[in-house]
């Protein structure tokens, strides 16, 4: 059945393009531009190629502003995924990038083409990809709805991963009320490759044929880039057929022929059809090249009949790229595609003329400048304004603790592990396949997951970090926190950090409130990546994230990486050995606003955030390094969530290992175990290397204490010589352990 | 000794059994497609783990009818050595090379651990190096390892001494705490665990590497 | 041409965790009724065949090789004639 297209004048009259997600003015821009009024696939195309998923309209300006250089950087944003050397003409690939609305309609399919859609961003630049993480955000465990999202996200990411025999090795579960009916799901994907076989998605070389290989075309997700920029209504569940479905048996067969293909050095460039899929793609390609291209969709593998040239272009049906070979070179790619039993076929090839042609057989349907369409995309710069909460949480900075009952520090030490965001996530990672590749040196549970590198001394260690409560109080602040924290986490796993991707998760740009949160969090991640030296390679924006006008909190996700560059120097957190000596880094200030003893303990999120010095990070993180790389530190743990008590009863329950720690200092005993002060790391080091780490620290300039030794099986905390702590270890490994599956059971 | 490692369209556990041999006993080792024709040049047979053909209708159900089982099927008439892990295992008990058959997890879901394995027959060849009732660690990583067998079949593999590993804690439901079993003749073991991933303490256990210790002893020594 | 329905069961005695978690999730939806759930696959074919009689064997061969598993799984099925 063939249904009316519109015409021009009644997509003008009418005004259709506001259903496809185009504004008035945006439909004028695409009139002045091509010179008259689009045709009803041309306005599909705009509307696509414009939306915030695919063009970045409203964030771009404020992008910008991150630092994206540094003498390790191979390939900045721009291309499927970023690029950092190194050494031994080696550099690792990586992206992180979200699938929010889909997953809060279809949490299995969502998360599964998440994982699907990143992995394909990191092979079309020639990578193996090797790892997988992911950061993710749900609503409190005590609503169905929320533990029904929570379930399907875990077994659609463990699926499409394991399916696809990449570890997923890492990541974060944060359970939040801003997140009930807007689920975050972000997925990272890291790769290795030499620098020789480095890909780019160019339509390079007039003439060169443009190739479609993968699976067919089928009507799924038509419109998913358009979708993804909206906010989500009532009516978002009867857009269910927006989501794509995933299919990892085919992406694994297309991960192998794609590298296979590459082996070849046939291959001028090549794209993943993701968002907006083969229109991105192929415009994006031509752009890219300063070419034009011509494609005839009559060409295209499909697995319906009576697809239109609009359902072919705007289709995001999964596990597709777009490859321009040298001319030629046709038959060597189908011998390839054929063997693995893929598609591969000839849809169009590249031109002089910068123009993007869509043909269907003879007839021309589409045909208007490519830059019109990729380079001449609107750039608004959004009206920003700081919030009225703003203020009121900056007057506060500490917590009247009298009022409240804190006698049983031991209570709220096990209530507070058996909190959902810090309890421990084997439920989650357990369904991950984690140990595939057989290079998984330190597994998920540990500051940083570290993969090894075959056939070298060296190793990766990688970490996804964001605290949505701390950039929603501060988002500055807060910014800068969630990229030191990363940093820090590599650097307790025995790495140097490398560059960071980012997952920007914001509510509506288009309030300026949530737009000035945007810009300060940008701004404070930005400040932390220049001290740092973690440049910006790549990463994603999701706008919108929003139930019935209530926005998430602004949720922005570090993904980094860092090198370790010799096996010896791999660290984790559990506590090693009897008599051990534990050593605190850092200083520690009254600051329980903002942190997850101030939500467990008194059941509100109020107040100035942690304070951040970047200098002194840098310091602390410099200390540690030197002190792991010169062999002196058996455990090292970075303070977070829950503070200092938290961060030693996770190594106690990591190395099945008790402590006696003795405090003495001016703090109220529950702001010093429970801060979560910055800047701040638990080491292990045996007698007979305190010394030279206490020589590093001072000689760098950074507060140390020798706070304690390694028992075996309790944890004592004292203050002032008062035992205030005073817990089994096995009494903390149940509260820890069994909090998440007795929520979900 | 020379090892052939099949690989099906799906196999993602190919290339970690390729290392352990190279790295474990530094033997020569192919990987073999699934629509290659000749295995008589090798003296034993490893079939990876993995979700091949997508573990679409059930795990190895569609691997099985892959052109290279009938090479597996003659190489076991043969006598020849044929190691299945987890999918290898699923294609093995598909092509009635072993008896029984594979369920999801009692839990419905993915079960990805370490577990601790008891040597209940270490008088085979893949696993004489190590003692009976020895407890080894070694990671599991599937969604159907559940194995089921009726009764009649328990007994038998009782009887003959086919069940060669246990679990300790069962994780997954198998009948009988199953984690591996060899067929009568003792040439062909399948098991859902992966002793290609405990081959160094670095990556957490080495005491897979026995078992490929174990399969070059009885190849040298026969 | 005929259009085949075949149902694919598991066999009564082997244990059905799907099964009973859905029973269970029933259970606790309030439908008390709910006695013994068991969860089965149902594929769907079409065969280009004349006669009833070679359908049905065609369709009772795929079904014994590749569709079901005995060791685990029963099976029945419906054939009905079709055109295009």
């Amino acid at each position: 059945m063939m249904h009316h297209q519109p015409t021009p004048e009644e997509i003008f009259e009418q005004k259709l393009y506001k259903d496809m997600g185009l504004s008035a003015q945006e439909y004028g821009r695409i009139v002045k531009l091509i010179g008259r009024r689009p045709n009803f696939v041309e306005t599909g195309l705009f509307s696509v190629m414009w939306s915030e998923h695919c063009s970045y309209k409203t964030s771009k300006p404020v992008l910008k502003r991150f630092p994206t250089k540094g003498k390790q950087v191979l390939q900045g944003p721009g291309e499927g995924a970023g690029i950092v050397d190194i050494g031994d003409n080696q550099a690792v690939v990586f992206k992180i990038e979200s699938h929010n609305h889909p997953s809060a309609i279809e949490p299995y399919q969502g998360a599964a083409t998440g994982v699907g859609g990143i992995i394909r961003d990191v092979f079309s630049m020639g990578a193996r990809p090797i790892a997988l993480l992911n950061s993710l955000r749900f609503g409190p465990l005590s609503d169905e709805k929320v533990k029904y999202l929570f379930k399907n996200v875990v077994a659609g990411i463990a699926n499409y991963g394991n399916s696809m025999g990449i570890p997923t090795v890492g990541g974060e579960v944060v359970f939040e009320e801003s997140y009930r009916g807007n689920p975050l799901v972000n997925a990272m994907c890291v790769g290795i490759i030499d620098h020789d076989k480095i890909q780019k998605g160019v339509a390079k070389g007039i003439g060169n044929p443009v190739m479609y290989v993968g699976a067919s075309t089928g009507r799924d997700g038509i419109h998913g880039a358009t979708f993804a920029s909206e906010e989500l209504t009532e009516e978002s569940e009867s857009k269910k057929p927006s989501v794509q479905v995933g299919d990892p048996f085919m992406e694994k067969l297309l991960l192998e022929a794609t590298l296979e293909l590459i082996e070849l050095d046939i291959v001028e460039g090549i794209q993943d059809m993701g968002a907006a899929g083969l229109t991105s793609s192929s415009s994006e390609m031509a752009s890219k090249a300063g070419t034009g291209i011509e494609l005839d969709l009559s060409k295209v593998p499909r697995r319906e009949p009576g697809m239109t040239p609009y359902e072919i272009m705007l289709s995001e049906s999964q596990e597709r790229m777009l490859v321009v070979v040298k001319k030629g070179k046709e038959e060597d790619v189908k011998k390839v595609f054929d063997k693995w039993g893929l598609y591969s076929a000839v849809i169009g090839r590249v031109t002089d003329d910068g123009m993007y042609r869509l043909l269907d057989g003879g007839k021309i349907v589409a045909e208007f400048p490519v830059s019109a369409l990729v380079d001449e995309a609107p750039v608004y710069h959004m009206p920003s304004q700081e919030p009225n909460y703003f203020w009121k949480n900056q007057s506060v900075d500490s917590i009247d603790l009298e009022d409240h009952h804190l006698a049983d520090l031991n209570k709220i030490l096990l209530d507070l592990l058996a909190s959902p965001n810090i309890a421990s996530k084997e439920w989650v990672y357990k369904q991950y396949d984690h140990m595939v590749r057989t290079s998984t040196a330190v597994k998920p549970g540990s500051d940083a997951a570290v993969i090894t590198i075959r056939g070298t001394r060296k190793a990766l260690a990688m970490t996804t970090d964001g605290n949505g409560r701390y950039i929603y109080l501060d988002p500055y602040t807060g910014g800068a926190i969630a990229v030191a924290e990363a940093a820090r986490n590599i650097v307790c796993s025995g790495g140097k950090p490398l560059a960071l991707t980012d997952g920007i998760n914001f509510g509506n740009p288009e309030k300026p409130e949530v737009f000035w949160q945007f810009e300060q969090a940008v701004d404070g991640m930005s400040m932390a990546c220049k001290v740092l030296d973690t440049p910006v390679i790549g990463g994603n924006v999701s706008f919108y994230n929003e139930t019935s006008g209530k926005a998430i909190y602004p949720t922005p996700i570090v993904g980094m990486v860092g090198l370790v560059s010799d096996l010896a120097h791999i660290t984790t957190q559990g506590l090693k050995n009897v008599g051990d000596v534990i050593i605190l880094l850092g200083d520690t200030y009254n600051e329980l606003t903002g942190t997850e003893f101030q939500k467990v303990v008194l059941g509100k999120i109020e107040g100035k955030v942690p304070k951040l010095d970047l200098d002194k990070e840098k310091k602390v993180q410099e200390v540690v390094l030197e002190a792991i790389r010169n062999g002196y530190v058996q455990s090292a743990h970075d303070l977070s969530d829950g503070g200092f008590a938290l961060a030693i009863a996770e190594s106690c329950i990591s190395g099945e290992l008790g402590a006696r720690i003795n405090i003495s200092n001016d703090l109220n005993p529950a702001s010093f175990l429970f801060s979560e002060s910055q800047s701040r790391i638990l080491l292990s080091v045996s007698p007979d290397n305190v010394e030279q780490v206490k020589k590093i620290a001072a000689e760098i300039g950074v507060t140390y204490q020798e706070i304690g030794v390694v028992t075996s099986n309790t944890l004592e905390i004292s203050y002032h010589d008062v035992l205030v702590i005073d817990l089994y270890i096995q009494q903390l490994i149940k509260a820890w352990k069994e909090a998440i599956p007795c929520l979900m059971n | 000794m020379r090892f052939a490692v099949i690989v099906f369209p799906g196999s993602n556990c190919d290339i970690d059994m390729y290392h352990a041999i190279e790295d474990v006993l530094k033997e020569p080792v192919d990987y073999v497609w699934h629509d290659d024709a000749d295995l008589s040049s090798y003296d034993c047979i490893l079939l990876p783990g993995g979700f091949s053909y997508g573990d679409y209708l059930r795990a190895g159900a569609i691997a099985r009818f892959s052109r290279i089982m009938q090479e597996i099927e003659k190489a076991a008439d043969q006598g020849k050595l044929i190691l299945g892990v987890c999918n290898g295992f699923q294609i093995l008990l598909e092509a009635g090379l072993l008896p029984g058959a594979m369920q999801r997890n009692e839990n419905l879901q993915f079960i990805c651990s370490t577990e601790s394995l008891i040597i209940e027959n270490n008088q085979t060849p893949f696993t004489a190096e190590y003692a009976l009732r020895e407890e080894i660690r070694i990671p599991i990583a599937h969604g159907e390892g559940n194995y089921y067998c009726d009764e009649q079949t328990l007994k038998e593999l009782q009887q003959n001494s086919q069940i060669v590993f246990r679990y300790k804690n069962n994780p997954n439901g198998s009948v009988d705490d199953i984690a591996g079993i060899i067929n009568k003749r003792g040439n062909v073991l399948g098991m859902m665990p992966h002793p290609e991933r405990a081959i160094s303490d670095l990556l957490g256990s080495p005491d897979g590497k026995k078992l490929f210790q174990s399969i070059l002893k009885y190849w040298r020594e026969r | 041409m005929f259009k085949a329905n075949v149902y694919v069961t598991l066999r009564t005695g082997v244990l059905d965790p799907q099964g009973k978690a859905v029973r269970e999730s029933l259970l606790s939806l309030g439908y008390d009724e709910t006695q013994e759930v068991r969860i089965g696959k149902f594929i769907e074919l079409t065969l280009d065949v004349d006669k009833y009689e070679v359908a049905k064997e065609r369709v009772r061969e795929m079904c014994e090789k590749l569709l079901v598993n005995t060791v685990i799984e029963d099976y029945r099925f419906e054939l009905k004639e079709v055109t295009l």
